[in-house]
């Protein structure tokens, strides 16, 4: 019963947050990492561009509320989200035909585009910050949880309970679905075959005739998607606010980096890797172990590595162990 | 037009702005501008030392200038002899037994040949130093925030004049980045802007939540002042005689006179900066800089130690960076870890030293100034174009209540447009590299 008990309290405290969370991680370094095989630069706008498609989805969320549409039980977001994409797809094409494109022709070193990218990211946030300010928006509805703690209890008997968050059971699912997408898509379609190709040769690439422009812009659009469903994914979770996005950016690298820059399966491996021990190295153990050991050992603390403030440093040392002992990270990527 | 005509039209511009600031707003704020200014630039310095001499991209700038901060209360803040007693020595002990497990497997991974029995004794002396370390830390952290905890429950400073916290700010960011760059550097260029980037989140979170430290986000208040009070001025006799025969009231006259002494100060810093950088970049040590910078793999063929000489010039340019958050701390007069921005503190910086002319020292000083006469001054014209907007709109309505209030957020997104402007049209900056 003890040992039931504390795997319980594991799964409600580090399995099941983790895992939502690193599933938001994942979708967000795909979108680095994407932009890095493709345009290769690390694209620093890239958690002002989550904030942007999230805004748009949280407007829009607004708009449906107050006209009465829902989807019932699940949040209306999910309904609103499209629009979110189309509109960040529309502001990541127009940034490149207006900014990045020029450097491209140029063949300007990768360095030049990661600080064209600052400039973008100043831009993004202050169009974020204008248009919906910079506080908290709740915009979540819908049933608040799958199973709830106190349920859990009642149907198992257990001391401890397990609550499941709906928005960490539809971040899962569509975790999975967008990740069985994106890989479809890029091993099975010709379009998808393209990019792969100017990914890994793009001297090659151009000779067999594909056209950078459009692999470029399918880029830009697969980008504006996969970020504005983590951002939006990430706001149902917890909440909005844009300076919390643009704070993502580091847990977000640290995961593209560790898998390897240029490798999805390397994002998705490398966005669990950092949740999955921001969590365990912030949670304080000392429920789980009072289950788990016989009395007189029961500890006196709270058996917490560090405080969840300073869960940085957990994705920060992470990155450095693995660039230090495996610079490509953990699935080969490429290096610029 | 010649290099050092446009360099002094530059700088002469600067200075009408700032002249116009005080004849169309007030003094105070035209001081005040010059006075962050002045600050700015010697950021901008330390940012140009690292990026236009080496080519070193370092996005941790805010870490290095809040380091400069925590200086100035550690060097200037009179102790707190109960904390001490509390556990001062004791928690510097488990500091120091951290730092000594950290050594020793350093050196255990040095000496012994790699395989299972090396990975195995990394891990025990790891755990075992940190279940130690933790044992030791925790109680000490404890009675020390225990001690008076609504003024003070920190160790406090060395109640040292302040004005040497300044030199001391950047001995500390100068230390911290020794170990920051023995670990990050030789990390290709976007993996160190990752790594800084965090380490310079890492620094703030430590500054917020080690209140035995510095007390965290309670903040500290009222830091010593390398110059007299307004309060004491006002006071003085002779001083209210001699602001009257000037014209002024006793108060306009205390805080111009407290506002143009730091401007000294602080000038006088950056010029002794300014100075070591100019000789720097002309002598043997700054042509080898620019030649690593250009082509690394001839600079190392030539027999040159790249990875030295990087972390050299990391540590020069984070230590500026030190000195000016000293600086600028001092200023305040206050510690606030919780104000320190990355865009602010970090890429502000850098929209400075790119628009300035990443390579010429002269060139980030003017970037410093000028994006900082914008910073400041976007927010009042942001205001005045939103009204000039929405006088059209009836009043009351939301459309015109909210983009009169989203005026102040128009500064990251001019700063943003000023940058790619630059970046696409004189990617140089205003005063390029010669």
């Amino acid at each position: 019963m003890d040992i039931l008990n504390a795997l319980v309290t594991l799964a409600n405290f580090v399995l099941v947050p983790a895992l939502a969370y690193g599933s938001q991680l994942a979708i967000g370094a795909l979108g680095v990492t994407l932009i890095y095989g493709i345009l290769r630069f690390s694209n620093f706008a890239h958690g002002d561009t989550m904030a942007f498609g999230t805004m748009v989805t949280v407007l829009v969320t607004w708009g449906l509320q107050a006209a009465g549409v829902s989807l019932g039980p699940l949040p209306t977001a999910l309904l609103a989200m499209p629009v979110g994409i189309a509109a960040t797809a529309l502001l990541v094409l127009g940034t490149d035909r207006i900014v990045y494109r020029f450097y491209r022709e140029q063949k300007a070193k990768p360095v030049i585009l990661v600080i064209v990218s600052m400039g973008v990211m100043f831009v993004m946030n202050g169009l974020v910050r204008f248009i919906i300010g910079p506080n908290d928006q709740n915009f979540t509805d819908g049933e608040r949880f799958i199973i709830s703690a106190r349920d859990f209890k009642n149907m198992t008997g257990l001391e401890e309970g397990l609550a499941i968050k709906t928005s960490q059971g539809i971040t899962v699912v569509t975790a999975i679905i967008v990740v069985a997408l994106l890989f479809w898509f890029l091993n099975r379609t010709r379009t998808g075959k393209s990019m792969r190709a100017y990914s890994d040769n793009e001297d090659l690439a151009l000779l067999s005739g594909i056209n950078p422009e459009r692999v470029v812009a399918v880029t830009w659009i697969i980008v504006a998607a996969l970020a504005t469903v983590a951002g939006v994914l990430y706001g149902i979770d917890k909440s909005f606010k844009p300076f919390t996005y643009f704070q993502l950016l580091l847990p977000i690298f640290a995961a593209a980096i560790v898998g390897g820059l240029g490798s999805p399966l390397g994002a998705i491996a490398g966005g669990f890797v950092i949740a999955f021990s921001e969590v365990t190295i912030t949670y304080a153990w000392k429920k789980v172990a009072a289950y788990m050991l016989p009395e007189s050992l029961a500890p006196d603390g709270l058996m917490q590595m560090l405080a969840v403030d300073y869960k940085f440093a957990v994705s920060f040392v992470i990155l450095v162990i693995v660039l230090l002992f495996r610079p490509t990270g953990l699935f080969k990527g490429k290096s610029v | 037009m010649n290099e050092s005509i446009k360099t002094t039209a530059l700088f002469a511009l600067v200075a009408l702005l700032i002249i116009g600031t005080g004849l169309f707003q007030s003094w105070n704020a035209a001081l005040g501008i010059l006075n962050m200014g002045l600050i700015s630039a010697v950021m901008a310095l330390g940012v140009n030392l690292q990026w236009g001499f080496a080519g070193l991209f370092n996005v941790g700038v805010m870490g290095f200038v809040a380091l400069g901060g925590l200086a100035t209360v550690l060097i200037s803040m009179p102790p707190v002899p109960e904390a001490w007693a509390a556990g001062g020595l004791r928690i510097w002990a488990a500091l120091g037994l951290g730092a000594a497990t950290l050594a020793i497997v350093i050196m255990v991974r040095k000496k012994m040949a790699e395989g299972l029995p090396r990975a195995a004794l990394t891990a025990v002396l790891l755990i075992g130093g940190f279940v130690l370390y933790r044992s030791m830390f925790d109680p000490a952290r404890d009675a020390i925030e225990a001690v008076n905890p609504a003024l003070q429950g920190y160790l406090g400073g060395m109640n040292l004049p302040v004005l040497l916290a300044w030199p001391a700010g950047g001995l500390l960011a100068a230390g911290a980045a020794w170990v920051i760059g023995k670990t990050a550097l030789g990390l290709r260029s976007d993996y160190l802007a990752i790594a800084t980037l965090g380490i310079a989140e890492i620094i703030i979170a430590i500054m917020k939540n080690e209140d035995w430290l510095a007390r965290g986000v309670k903040n500290i208040n009222g830091l010593p002042r390398p110059l007299p009070y307004e309060i004491d001025l006002q006071a003085d006799p002779a001083f209210v005689e001699r602001a009257a025969s000037f014209g002024l009231d006793p108060v306009t006259a205390s805080t111009l006179y407290v506002k143009a002494g730091y401007g000294l100060l602080f000038a006088a810093v950056l010029l002794v900066i300014l100075f070591l950088m100019q000789r720097s970049l002309h002598s043997p040590w700054g042509r080898m800089m620019r030649a690593i910078r250009d082509n690394e793999v001839a600079a190392r063929a030539m027999g040159k130690d790249v990875t030295k000489r990087h972390l050299q010039i990391f540590i020069l340019g984070s230590a500026i960076c030190g000195i000016a958050g000293a600086m600028m701390t001092t200023l305040d007069g206050q510690l606030t870890p919780s104000s320190y921005q990355p865009l602010r503190f970090t890429f502000l910086i850098w929209v400075m030293v790119i628009v300035g002319g990443s390579g010429n020292n002269f060139g980030a000083i003017l970037g410093g100034f000028i994006i900082w006469f914008l910073w400041v001054q976007v927010e009042p014209f942001g205001r005045w174009l939103m009204e000039l907007i929405t006088s059209g709109m009836e009043p009351g309505s939301t459309l015109r209540d909210h983009l009169l209030a989203s005026a102040a957020h128009m500064r990251l997104l001019s700063m943003g447009l000023i940058m790619l402007l630059m970046l696409r049209f004189s990617p140089r900056g205003l005063l390029p590299e010669k």
